[in-house]
């Protein structure tokens, strides 16, 4: 097969499967075998893309034109191969969870929510494989619109609010800023295409570069960076699938992937150091961090505090990019697939609990670790990843983040990010104490003795806790990938 | 060019205009309907052999019955003609086939040939605005389409519709009357009423009070038409009250042929004169479009009739036109005129889906369209289609238009404007969610226990459009390469 199919292969294996979805809605089995499926081939093109790139190919994927003089068109790089490996990835995965959770948890519309999910997968490799902004750009608004129906799933009127606060605020930026932003490279620079060092050096100076990478940033609301960042939790009404592969992993990543690819591709580092168009970027992301750390803290609802601990985690990979050093690039890379395998894993645990315990609040979960061991046990895994400590893969992209920030001396990022670890452990660890240490309060509803969650479940958390530990352990493949971002060898 | 072709501009006026009598004469609802259908699809055969001959060779000129310009009539075609031509017809076709259903649920069946007759010379009348090269020529034409419209308008279901008519009616003479006297002030000055003729001899004049008081009674009067902002009072009340099928072919064509008279007339042959720089006219619409495209985008989103929300958007689109325009740069202009095809599309496919739900529910009211998803899917979902396209979401054609606005905003360096018009757009997320959320988000009510799809031929005529808002945005190099052109020809005749 050409790179070039595989490619569009890759784009269209989900939206694929949305009608066999539809047509097996009255047999659920086949209906996630069709999803399932599904996940296991995008995995297969996915791969076969991963050693077309390794061998040196640059696939290349015309649609033709949609603005006189502006393409529709595809092209792989090292960074969207990433994302598309993460995001394909995990789908599978959350599938196996889903079939668990959904069945488990009672849920209405199945059928609906297996289809929009396959559609937003599409829409999350449209993103990772545009080969420029107006195209991105597209997908990025696709996967706005597809999302909508899971995160308002549920119906009520709850979800309904959560609905528009979640349309408002990101079809909002994306329209009122990004666009704008967009629109403006265009007429700067006459061109949208993703280039190495980026396509504005030469055209823009001054104050203007700053300008318009804050409404780039900004603009791109699915980077959750303050104070456009209440979408998340507002999202969080979802089932937790959706809260687990779309609000920790593919909308959100989206988001960071694209200020990355700004950042990279449009401004080019250089430009960005030379007028210090970015320096803004380490404030706003580093107060992100912290204060959404400091929220988090105060969330007893388990799902509220992984959330805002998203929007935190999110920054890293802002700061990263903000700290415009080639090692916290690689570090903020890194964090897009370290931060995915950690916070899928936690979301998954909080799923498991509410749905053999129905405990939704911290304070509730005193003594649940000895009663769901697996899911627990996955739990902490995760939870040391968000607070960077070895054997887990938030480690590696720490390492990487806080080394580019020593090497050009910004020690405003390096306070941020121990000071941030601090407060990650502040309001993880105890909740790990408690689960396996804590005593179970009398919570007068022993209308059954809970045990694990179902099978499938946990099958998948153990599974994303795994790979939380391989990153660690063997981070060749994702090392690689960031290190061709910037042209070097690892 | 063989020679039936050769008339091919007299054709598509004519033909429209012979019907009428004929379908007066014929009487029978089936006979009318079926002439109706015939005509809107010949004249849009025509307009679109038209419009390539003008891709193909240029602008060329047509002389009725042989009387050479300027004492004869002449009907002068360039890219911006043929290009109105093809959208009005086009949605007149679309919406000929749709209008048999919705014509038998909303009038008695003895009037139905007077729904065609006027259905078919309002066609005419727009036709003949567009492809006329003689100012008074365009007034007659103004007065036929405008006066079938009060009738067509006047047909709707409750009374209400006979004082919406008869609000356009004096509101519509007066603005008529308005383009009477500009156009009388010019041929004082100048004696005669050929379009390009008119152009050449106006510069010299130009620094003349009656030149000026001509060019204000012209704008003024156009802008009634179009109901450009603030004079858009008649509009909401005409697309509510009348028959579903006539407010889908005036919310697509009978603003936008107004607009197109505006360009003809005020850049057209008013351009070389030097007055619209001279005078602050851009800035006055530039100013009065942005008020257009809040106030009135707002003023929907409180709507409890979804059509009257979709009628104040009408006038909120017809600002982002007049922007364009109002930039005066080939690409604003280009926008201005690639939104009219756009708007077209997109407002009528949203006018013949709520005509659907009328048929079906007897209301478009927003509590009662409660869970109506659920029981009409393909029409609410060509509804969430057209929606997207007015708020602008990428694949659609409101995308189109909004990208090639900001850029000539940015391009002329008026960057508190692109923030303005992207700003604005976000109000039409308000009023499009707030229809979705009702349709889709809600059970259906008891009330709606019966209710089924709409018939086939509505549904399709309405997804025809509803397609064509999708296509047209995926691959806009050919509406929008028209649209340049037709700009660049326009802009060639504007004074710097």
């Amino acid at each position: 097969m050409t790179p070039s199919t595989l490619m569009l292969l890759a784009l269209l294996l989900p939206l694929l499967a949305v009608g066999p979805i539809l047509l097996a809605g009255r047999y659920p089995n086949l209906r996630e075998a069709v999803s399932l499926g599904a996940g296991a081939l995008l995995i297969a093109v996915v791969l076969g893309l991963r050693s077309q790139l390794a061998d040196g190919v640059v696939p290349v994927l015309n649609f033709g034109e949609m603005l006189p003089g502006l393409t529709l068109r595809l092209e792989l790089e090292p960074l969207g191969m990433l994302f598309a490996l993460v995001a394909a990835g995990l789908w599978p995965v959350t599938i196996l969870y889903a079939i668990g959770y959904m069945r488990g948890h009672h849920e209405k519309n199945q059928t609906r929510f297996y289809a929009f999910f396959a559609i937003a997968i599409a829409a999350a490799m449209g993103i990772a494989l545009s080969g420029n902004m107006l195209t991105l750009f597209v997908f990025y608004e696709v996967l706005t619109i597809c999302t909508f129906p899971l995160v308002t799933h549920a119906g009520t009127p709850e979800a309904k609010r959560a609905g528009r606060t979640y349309l408002g605020i990101l079809i909002g930026t994306s329209i009122g800023l990004q666009l704008l932003a967009i629109i403006a490279t265009w007429a700067l620079a006459g061109t949208l295409d993703f280039a190495p060092g980026g396509i504005l050096a030469g055209k823009v100076s001054g104050p203007l570069v700053g300008v318009l990478f804050a409404l780039y940033v900004f603009g791109i609301g699915k980077a959750a960076l303050m104070p456009f960042h209440r979408w998340l939790p507002a999202a969080m009404v979802a089932p937790t699938p959706v809260s687990a592969l779309l609000h920790a992993v593919a909308v959100v990543k989206a988001g960071v992937f694209t200020v990355l690819k700004v950042t990279l591709y449009i401004f080019g580092i250089d430009l960005l150091a030379e007028n210090a168009a970015a320096d803004w970027l380490v404030w706003a992301a580093g107060f992100t961090i912290v204060a959404a750390s400091v929220v988090a803290l105060s969330k007893d609802n388990l799902k509220a505090r992984l959330a805002y601990s998203t929007i935190s985690q999110l920054s890293y990979v802002l700061l990263g990019a903000a700290i415009l050093a080639p090692l916290s690039v690689m570090g903020a890379a890194i964090h897009i697939a370290a931060h995915a395998l950690g916070k899928i894993t936690l979301f998954f645990a909080a799923g498991a609990v509410m749905v053999a315990s129905h405990k939704t609040e911290i304070s509730q979960m005193a003594g649940i670790g000895r009663k769901m061991p697996w899911t627990m046990g996955a739990f902490a895994i995760g939870a040391l990843s968000m607070i960077g400590l070895p054997p887990t893969a938030g480690f590696v992209s720490k390492w990487y983040v806080l080394s580019g920030a020593l090497q050009s001396q910004q020690m405003v990022a390096v306070a941020v990010v121990t000071l941030s670890t601090l407060l990650n452990a502040a309001y993880f660890l105890p909740i790990i104490h408690s689960a396996f240490f804590g005593r179970a309060g009398d919570d007068h509803d022993h209308h059954h003795d809970h045990g694990e969650a179902p099978l499938p479940s946990v099958l998948a958390l153990c599974v994303t806790a795994a790979g939380t530990i391989v990153l660690f352990v063997l981070p060749d493949q994702v090392l690689a990938l960031a290190g061709a971002l910037l042209g070097r060898n690892p | 060019m063989s020679a039936p072709l050769e008339h091919l501009p007299a054709l598509a006026v004519v033909v429209p205009l012979m019907t009428a009598p004929v379908i007066v004469a014929l009487r029978r609802p089936w006979a009318a309907w079926l002439l109706a259908c015939g005509v809107s699809w010949a004249s849009l055969f025509f307009s679109v052999l038209l419009l390539l001959q003008v891709l193909e060779s240029g602008p060329f000129s047509y002389l009725m019955g042989g009387w050479a310009a300027p004492w004869g009539i002449e009907y002068r075609v360039d890219q911006l003609d043929a290009f109105v031509l093809a959208i009005v017809s086009a949605i007149a076709s679309v919406v000929s086939v749709y209008s048999r259903k919705s014509v038998e649920a909303e009038i008695d069946s003895e009037r139905h040939y007077l729904f065609y007759a006027m259905f078919v010379l309002c066609l005419c009348g727009l036709l003949g605005m567009a492809i006329t090269g003689d100012a008074f020529n365009l007034f007659v034409f103004l007065e036929i389409s405008s006066l079938s419209t009060y009738v067509l308008v006047g047909m709707g279901r409750d009374r209400r519709a006979l004082t919406a008519s008869l609000r356009y009616l004096i509101l519509g003479t007066v603005g008529a009357t308005f383009y009477v006297i500009g156009i009388g002030l010019a041929y004082m000055m100048t004696g005669t009423l050929n379009m390009a003729d008119l152009a050449q001899r106006l510069p010299a004049m130009a620094h003349t009070s009656t030149v000026r008081a001509a060019l204000a009674f012209l704008v003024v009067g156009i802008g009634l038409k179009m109901a450009a902002f603030p004079l858009h009072a008649w509009l909401p009340n005409a697309y509510t009250h009348a028959p579903s099928a006539a407010a889908a072919l005036l919310a697509g064509t009978a603003t936008k042929v107004s607009v197109y008279v505006f360009l003809r007339i005020v850049l057209g042959v008013f351009g070389a004169t030097g007055l619209l720089t001279a005078l602050p006219i851009t800035q006055v619409l530039m100013v009065l479009a942005l008020a257009a495209m809040f106030v009135c985008s707002a003023v929907a989103i409180w709507q409890p009739d979804l059509k009257r929300a979709l009628a104040y958007s009408s006038v909120a689109q017809i600002g982002y036109i007049l922007l364009g325009i109002a930039f005066l740069s080939e690409t604003g202009l280009a926008a201005g005129i690639v939104h009219l095809f756009n708007h077209a599309v997109m407002k009528s496919a949203l006018f013949l889906a709520l005509g659907a739900v009328a048929l079906r529910v007897g209301s478009t009211r927003i509590d009662a369209i409660r869970g109506i998803g659920r029981k009409m899917p393909l029409t609410m979902a060509a509804v969430l289609v057209a929606g997207l396209s007015l708020i602008g979401v990428p694949l659609t054609v409101g995308f189109v238009s909004k990208w090639y606005l900001v850029e000539a905003a940015l391009t002329g360096g008026m960057w508190p404007v692109a923030v303005l018009i992207l700003a604005s757009s976000l109000l039409a997320v308000a009023y499009v969610w707030r229809i979705v959320e009702a349709a889709w988000m809600a059970p259906p009510g008891p009330e709606l226990a019966h209710i089924r799809e709409a018939p086939t031929a509505m549904v399709l005529s309405t997804w025809v459009l509803a397609g064509a808002s999708v296509w047209f945005g995926l691959d806009a190099t050919q509406t929008m390469g028209v649209a340049r052109l037709a700009a660049q020809t326009l802009l060639q005749g504007v004074a710097p």
